[in-house]
């Protein structure tokens, strides 16, 4: 889906520092956050896909609020509430008593995980079908735009690359985020020219990018 | 999409909320949560890549090894686990940098790196480093040659990218551990290089 998490080739956002003196977790929520996010995949019976696509699914500003944390935070409780684990509302209205209100909690909803099949754990798979593309082939990026979750950043659409390699197949975030299939497929990472991804003018560059095999198609 | 977020909790008291509801139905526990953040905060980090680095400058085969299967090379260290699924290693050369993101989240080599730092997971790097990374590259303090060619990986799959940075001039004598100590985070993602000891 588009959104505010594509952000590559946007414009208006500054300029980037290094701060050497970071730390891992800058305050302490923001590690509990992060630990809480890495187990709501499992806590709420979803996967790896759908957490990412949780981040989509939130409110730009939500997005921005409170950095990366507050999104893992953010995502946590969506899962977790998509799956019927703690109720909508659940977590505001207990923060809200932490501060001090009397606020009323919602009842536990019913649990309700998404039920699907999957074909091992991690994100690569072992598939039988040939691959479409080889190495040096002309492709093109095809100009989707997909509703729901996928890994093709909007600034490739339609573009002409090159295959560069072909890497493990992998479960399709596309179908996989949504419990509709895994659909492993061939992935392979593909070359752009600068040129043609920002035009005549674009500062020299390559630009490398991964793109699972329904995301191509061949030119000539 | 969510609700505008204009009226909710602060986030920390939001983070102690859902601890709480979680664990009073039994599905976590502080010892689990704790256990998590010490491992990313103490044993996994931008040291383990370093080690990665400094076999392969110190070690040919090694090298060879890296650069063929980037997986198993670094499992020769026992550094593996998520968002390691399959690790890429790209050489940088002395007419072609290299330089990682990930536009769409902030994929990365966690078993390498640790959790990425706040310039990786900035607006700014994200949009930009794949449109002007000469520019960007600057500003975030490597200036590169004109006549350095820059390759720019999205990590848009389940590949994760690592950097072998090229090893500075004058470090002959160092040991594995000396090199080692020399490598930054920074140089491992493409953002910077190695500098001489001193």
């Amino acid at each position: 889906m588009d959104g505010i998490h594509d952000m590559g080739g946007e414009q208006g956002w500054g300029s980037v520092g290094i701060d050497p003196n970071e730390k891992v977790f800058a305050e302490e929520w923001e590690g509990r956050a992060f630990a809480l996010g890495a187990m709501s995949g499992g806590l709420s019976g979803t996967n790896l896909d759908a957490f990412r696509h949780s981040l989509e699914r939130l409110h730009p500003l939500a997005y921005l609020q409170d950095g990366y944390y507050g999104r893992w935070l953010a995502c946590a409780e969506l899962l977790l509430v998509d799956s019927g684990i703690i109720a909508e509302g659940a977590v505001d209205a207990r923060a809200n008593n932490l501060l001090g209100n009397e606020t009323p909690e919602p009842a536990d909803p019913e649990v309700n995980k998404p039920q699907y099949e999957r074909g091992g754990g991690g994100s690569l798979r072992e598939i039988d079908d040939a691959p479409k593309f080889n190495v040096g082939d002309p492709i093109r990026a095809r100009d989707m735009h997909v509703l729901g979750h996928t890994r093709m950043p909007a600034y490739i659409r339609g573009r002409s690359g090159t295959v560069k390699a072909h890497r493990p197949a992998a479960v399709l975030p596309d179908s996989t985020a949504h419990f509709t299939g895994e659909d492993a497929q061939h992935v392979y990472t593909v070359t752009f020219d600068a040129t043609e991804l920002w035009g005549p003018e674009a500062e020299p560059a390559t630009l490398n990018i991964d793109l699972f095999e329904s995301y191509m198609e061949p030119r000539s | 999409m969510t609700a505008m977020p204009d009226a909710r909790p602060p986030a920390p008291i939001r983070t102690e909320a859902l601890e709480a509801l979680l664990t009073e139905r039994g599905l976590v526990n502080a010892d689990a949560i704790n256990g998590l953040i010490n491992r990313f905060v103490n044993d996994v980090g931008p040291m383990n890549g370093a080690k990665v680095v400094a076999r392969a400058w110190t070690d040919p085969d090694y090298k060879e090894r890296l650069l063929t299967d980037g997986t198993a090379a670094v499992g020769e260290f026992g550094f593996s686990g998520p968002q390691g699924e399959h690790i890429v290693v790209v050489e940088n050369q002395e007419d072609m940098h290299n330089v990682v993101v990930c536009t769409l989240c902030s994929c990365y080599p966690w078993p390498l790196l640790g959790l990425p730092p706040d310039w990786y997971k900035d607006p700014a790097y994200r949009s930009r480093i794949v449109r002007e990374p000469r520019t960007v590259l600057n500003e975030m303090g490597l200036a590169l040659d004109d006549s350095v060619d820059i390759t720019v990986w999205d990590s848009s799959a389940e590949n994760r990218y690592f950097i072998l940075p090229q090893r500075p001039a004058g470090t002959e004598e160092l040991s594995e551990d000396e090199l080692a100590a020399l490598v930054t985070r920074e140089a491992m993602v493409g953002v910077a290089q190695v500098g001489a000891p001193g």
